[in-house]
């Protein structure tokens, strides 16, 4: 249904500051950008628990596994408190699990990387998560209440992700010289693909202006990659490791670091299907959601036999 | 004959300024939804209180027991790596 008044009336308070909630009037194309988003989002935070999953059996010590299966737990978590604010809109769960599994819907491209060995866990909690957070700290004030309260809850949880994956690299890079060598490699593969986390330039994100024009995001994608790469590079320095970008500079005169440009080309392939590991990520996700599908049939015959017993008793 | 009840119990939880979390400030008697907002409002909100009600009647809240707590709540008590303060960053490390 589009009605011109309300559309006015619609922006004056988003213009104001204020939030929307769940059954406030909001025009069509909000509720679809928020659709798209917050499950691209949601189906994220859950195929992001597969490369790291794969470390659960191999991590090097007890503490790291209960830290890593913590931190998988989180993510877990917060895939479902994203899809339940998604389902607010009006969309079942089922429809977004389906959009995921036929490809419709997308979800970050930085999980179709694999995570080859232990240092890749320490770059992906300090590099990975912290391009998140990045996001994720200015998705807290996105004009959706239920998004919004969704990230505060998040974010409070993420801190930790990523303080795990920097102390692992810390550690690896005060160790031998192998163990240096696996951290500045893991740098190496990962640095990139965090950058690309962010999207495509504004001057190429077609669907920013709305976004941003509905208070949905309230930073571009270059805004939010520059305040990452500005708090990244001097955590590496610190801790030795090196930019694998030899055109890197600090600018002295805007205090904010220049890089070399993204290969995009690189982004648009794995975003289209073509990582090293998008069908990998996609087949387990299918694979698991059928072979879990007794467990959903066990529920709703349960269901059905509780609701005869309160008949008979009522 | 018309019987006399004291109408349904109804909750309410009021956001107090966009965008925060509902929070639960109490409970009105009403006999369908439009009664419970319009008590929710007169009850609750005299002062400016809130941006947003929400009601929900009270047979469908469903609450834990506090006598489950311990058993309840103890799988979360033993793991303060969940925690960011657990991890110990090099010195002079900035924004983590």
């Amino acid at each position: 249904m589009h009605n011109e008044h309300s559309d006015t009336h619609f922006q004056s308070r988003i213009d104001n500051g204020e939030h929307i909630e769940a059954k406030d009037y909001m025009p069509e194309g909000y509720r679809k950008h928020l659709i798209r988003q917050m499950s691209q989002h949601a189906h994220s935070e859950v195929i992001g628990m597969q490369p790291e999953g794969n470390w659960i059996t191999r991590a090097p010590s007890l503490r790291a596994k209960q830290i890593l299966l913590a931190k998988i737990q989180d993510e877990g978590g917060h895939g479902l408190y994203l899809y339940s604010a998604v389902e607010t809109l009006g969309v079942s769960r089922a429809e977004l699990i389906e959009q995921l599994q036929t490809g419709k819907a997308k979800y970050s491209s930085i999980f179709n990387y694999p995570a080859l060995n232990w240092a890749d866990i320490g770059a992906i909690g300090w590099l990975v998560d912290g391009a998140a957070i990045v996001n994720q700290v200015s998705l807290q004030r996105t004009s959706y209440g239920p998004y919004s309260r969704a990230m505060v809850r998040i974010c409070k949880e993420e801190s930790f992700h990523q303080r795990q994956g920097y102390e692992i690299m810390t550690t690896m890079m005060r160790g031998t010289k192998d163990q240096q060598a696996m951290a500045q490699d893991a740098m190496n593969r990962w640095w990139w693909p965090s950058l690309m986390m962010f999207g495509p330039h504004d001057s190429d994100s077609p669907r920013s202006g709305d976004a941003v024009k509905w208070k949905i995001k309230r930073e571009t994608n270059d805004e939010l990659r520059q305040k990452f790469i500005d708090k990244t590079i001097p955590q590496a320095e610190l801790i030795g490791l090196t930019i694998p970008d030899k055109n890197f500079k600090l600018d002295e005169k805007t205090g904010h670091y220049t890089l070399s440009p993204i290969n995009w080309e690189e982004f648009h392939r794995v975003v289209s299907g073509h990582g090293p590991c998008n069908k990998q990520r996609l087949d387990h996700h299918i694979k698991y959601h059928q072979e879990g599908a007794w467990v959903r049939e066990a529920a709703e015959a349960y269901k059905l036999k509780t609701a005869k017993k309160e008949l008979v008793t009522a | 004959m018309a019987t006399d009840t004291q109408l349904d119990l109804w909750e309410v939880f009021i956001q107090s300024k966009s965008g925060l979390p509902y929070i639960h400030s109490g409970s009105v008697h009403a006999s369908d939804v439009k009664m419970a907002m319009q008590n929710a409002r007169d009850i609750y909100t005299r002062r400016g209180e809130g941006t947003s009600i929400w009601v929900v009647p009270a047979k469908h809240i469903s609450a834990s027991n506090p006598d489950d707590n311990d058993m309840l709540f103890d799988p979360s008590n033993d793991k303060i790596y969940r925690h960011p303060t657990f991890y110990v960053m090099p010195e002079g490390a900035k924004n983590i």
